[in-house]
């Protein structure tokens, strides 16, 4: 490993391996990034990405192998900078004093204006026309904006420049037109002869930037190759899953398409209707009132007084940990947690129903985890969610309201949620779906979309098509139609 | 700033409410009494501001403010060397307490309830009866009469002055409050999280041990239980202060002005001339009052 590429290179790893007592999350890894590359880093929940970056950036040291930063001592040094899916920021400070937080030189007197200078000259430049001001609490500022906070962090100016950044899930909160920024300032770091390393679940982004693309699975790097190897199909037959692009109509769909007009089972403020054993999807850009709609609808459905033990409505979370997760509960508790009111006896829980439940749903939506009794946060993101879904289908609630549920999750996870989704659907269920995801609101029997808070366009059927949801999301001057 | 609206409010109504009842406390006189004992309650309060802003909480701070009060009126006045260097091993323990609490992820609230039994114990073996003298120096700065304006309000805005500009203005307190928002970020950024609550608390154990030389300044002797209400005051007076005990949001100024209310809240109600039997119900009335009328401004906000 000394040949000239190497000792140009930012980061290399020569055979890395990491393992967690029996499981190896990382299996033998040869890689290097060198100036100027973009790597594109794809695999499904569990396939040792997270793993991979975490040794990149020092988090963890390898169980065998090295990992080198040629002309460095260590990360820091290196100029390696992440950010992570699960945050990085501390949402009681400022933007500018989150910059404190990762960079060691701001100290003394004036280092909050040198700070300032930093974060917001970032910031102008990734997200031009940005709204974001040095001197706001993270906690007051939307998810986006967090999330461009978080960006900018990593590429500002700094004691030790940045020459990697690694970039987990970076769009995921954004929408689109903010992420093209974010992919137009990837390709002028690069340009500069700064590294990234991209982790995305949308394929299009990957292809987008990333000169190169490493697939991994089951810890393993299977495929590395620059981007113009691989098509779309291919990568995703890489990864292991297939993506099954047909789908049927759910019978709710097909009884209207035969002319049923029965009656809806519910109906929001903002108009937004459904019948019994439809999916209706919510769409439009993140943060037109969706989320809100959702909400409120729920909220109506359900008493601040005392828990039901038939709920009329049951709520997925999008945001898990602010949402979802009893982060110290095990993965059967959490998943009970919802059908909790029918699982008791003179006021005392079934155990023995409890753990019936929660062996059922593992089954049935394929949690992967040895024992149900392990804490929740040892599964990984996609498996979370996993379990989030099975504690509110553990119900008998007849509507399940859905808060965009499936951000940052594999392609694996998520074909086999919409598999659960329809079949439950067939069942009767109706679902309310909010979905920052062209490809998930495909699957949804009816679409409103949403703009500015209010429904700017309903589509049925065939009607749901890209075109017509962008153009309703986007509509200049005339009303829809 | 909105935050720290609510705690100013309250702190104007209670004084016109006393200015109203007693009208001679319209004075330079009146209000260096009325604000006297809230001193050494401001600085407790913004030590346990310290404590609750990296997540934590201080079941020890009465007992400790006491220890520091016995040590202050027993030994310093007749050996400073002695009482200096108890003092400052004070704060090294509770900075040692702080390290041990982030190294064994203790619970707080476990290792402080049994720490106060331990101060307790040590301001009983250093003063077993009350008793003690203040340092003349000590008694001469907390009794001092300057123009216009009365040593008590003087000594708050230094107070709290001091730890905005610590806690708030300076790098070193962003990397405590990073610590109570978000640990896991602060370690990933390669910092100690150890190390970084070892100087929270002794940051909090320096506030208290002002507290506690503060308290002797003004009574001149010391007791073991002399400040044993100190806990619960400190606790009111960073939530009244528009704190919350999760996430790092704390505000000194607003802890400042929530230790002034509530030793405004005794006063009003002496001047009531409610019987004292009535007097901790009430205080607890005036408490639960204002926590009210934050959570609806609160409310109003959201919906704004």
């Amino acid at each position: 490993m000394t040949t000239g590429n190497d000792r140009a290179a930012v980061v290399v790893l020569d055979g890395a391996s990491k393992s967690f007592g029996a499981l190896k999350a990382l299996d033998r890894v040869d890689l290097s990034v060198g100036p100027g590359e973009c790597l594109g880093l794809v695999g499904h929940n569990g396939a040792g990405k997270s793993t991979l970056v975490n040794l990149i950036t020092g988090l963890f040291a390898p169980t065998e192998g090295g990992v080198s930063y040629p002309g460095a001592a260590d990360h820091r040094a290196a100029g390696i900078r992440s950010i992570s899916q699960e945050g990085t920021l501390c949402p009681n400070l400022t933007v500018l004093e989150n910059l404190q937080v990762t960079q060691r030189d701001l100290t003394g007197w004036g280092w909050r204006g040198a700070a300032a200078g930093r974060v917001m000259a970032a910031l102008d430049a990734i997200f031009p026309g940005h709204r974001i001001r040095a001197h706001t609490l993270v906690i007051d500022m939307t998810l986006a904006e967090q999330q461009m906070v978080e960006i900018a962090i990593g590429f500002a100016e700094g004691a030790t420049p940045a020459r990697l950044v690694v970039l987990d899930e970076p769009t995921s909160s954004l929408d689109a037109s903010i992420a093209a920024q974010l992919m137009t300032h990837i390709r002028r770091f690069c340009a500069g002869g700064g590294a990234v390393i991209f982790i995305s679940h949308m394929l299009g982004e990957i292809f987008d930037v990333a000169t190169r693309i490493v697939v991994m699975r089951d810890g393993r790097s299977i495929a590395d190759r620059p981007a113009g190897d691989f098509t779309r199909q291919g990568l995703v037959d890489a990864m292991g899953h297939v993506a099954d692009d047909d789908h049927q109509p759910s019978p709710a769909a097909l009884a209207r398409a035969l002319g049923d007009k029965s009656s809806h089972i519910l109906r929001t403020p903002e108009g937004v209707e459904a019948r019994r054993g439809e999916i209706v999807g919510l769409a439009g850009l993140a943060g037109h009132g969706q989320a809100e709609a959702l909400a409120r609808f729920y909220l109506s459905r359900s008493s601040d007084w005392r828990g039901a033990s038939d709920p009329q409505a049951v709520f997925v979370a999008g945001d898990r940990k602010r949402d979802g997760v009893m982060p110290v509960w095990s993965i059967r508790r959490n998943l009970t947690l919802a059908a909790l009111d029918r699982l008791t006896r003179w006021g005392l829980i079934d155990h023995a129903a409890e753990a019936r439940i929660g062996s059922e749903w593992q089954k049935r939506i394929g949690i992967r985890t040895p024992d149900m009794g392990n804490p929740i946060l040892s599964l990984s993101g996609g498996n979370q969610q996993k379990a989030l879904f099975a504690r509110a289908l553990a119900t008998q609630a007849p509507v399940v309201v859905m808060d965009d549920p499936m951000r940052g999750v594999d392609i694996g996870t998520k074909t086999e949620v919409y598999d659960m989704i329809r079949h439950e659907a067939a069942n009767g269920r109706t679902f309310l779906w909010y979905s920052t995801e062209m490809d998930e609101i495909r699957n949804c029997d009816r679409v409103f979309v949403f703009r500015d808070g209010a429904i700017s366009a309903e589509l049925e059927g065939v009607q749901i098509t890209e075109e017509a949801i962008l153009a309703a999301s986007f509509e200049f001057g005339d009303s829809a139609a | 700033m909105i935050r720290l609206a609510l705690p100013v409010i309250s702190l104007v109504v209670l004084i016109c409410a006393v200015f109203w009842l007693q009208p001679r406390a319209m004075s330079y006189v009146g209000l260096n009494l009325l604000f006297n004992l809230a001193v050494p309650i401001a600085l407790a309060t913004v030590a346990q501001m310290v404590i609750i802003m990296v997540g934590d909480i201080d079941l020890s701070m009465g007992a400790f403010v006491s220890l520091i009060a016995c040590i202050t009126a027993a030994i310093l006045p007749g050996n400073p060397a002695l009482g200096a260097v108890m003092l400052l091993g004070c704060i090294a323990a509770y900075a040692a307490l702080g390290a041990l609490i982030e190294a064994r992820q203790l619970p707080a609230i476990v290792v402080t309830l049994g720490m106060s039994f331990v101060w307790g114990g040590a301001a009983v073996l250093i003063l077993p009866s009350p008793g003690g003298t203040a340092p003349g120096w000590l008694t001469a700065v907390m009794k001092a009469k300057p123009p216009l304006v009365p040593m008590a309000i003087i000594a708050s805005i230094i107070i709290a002055a001091v730890a905005h500009l610590v806690v708030m203005r300076s790098a070193f307190g962003v990397r405590l409050r990073a610590l109570g928002g978000n640990a896991r970020a602060v370690s990933r950024a390669g910092r100690s999280t150890i190390a970084l609550r070892a100087w929270a608390y002794a940051l909090a154990g320096v506030f208290a041990v002002a507290a506690g030389m503060a308290l002797v300044g003004l009574t001149t002797s010391g007791d073991a239980n002399i400040a044993l209400r100190y806990t619960l005051l400190s606790i009111a007076g960073v939530i009244l202060g528009g704190g919350e005990f999760t996430g790092g949001r704390v505000s000194p100024i607003g802890a400042v002005i929530g230790a002034l209310t509530l030793t405004l809240a005794g006063s009003f109600l002496s001047f009531l001339r409610l019987s004292p039997d009535w007097q901790i119900g009430a205080q607890g009335a005036i408490l639960i009052l204002v926590l009210a009328a934050r959570l609806v401004v609160r409310q109003a906000e959201k919906r704004a």
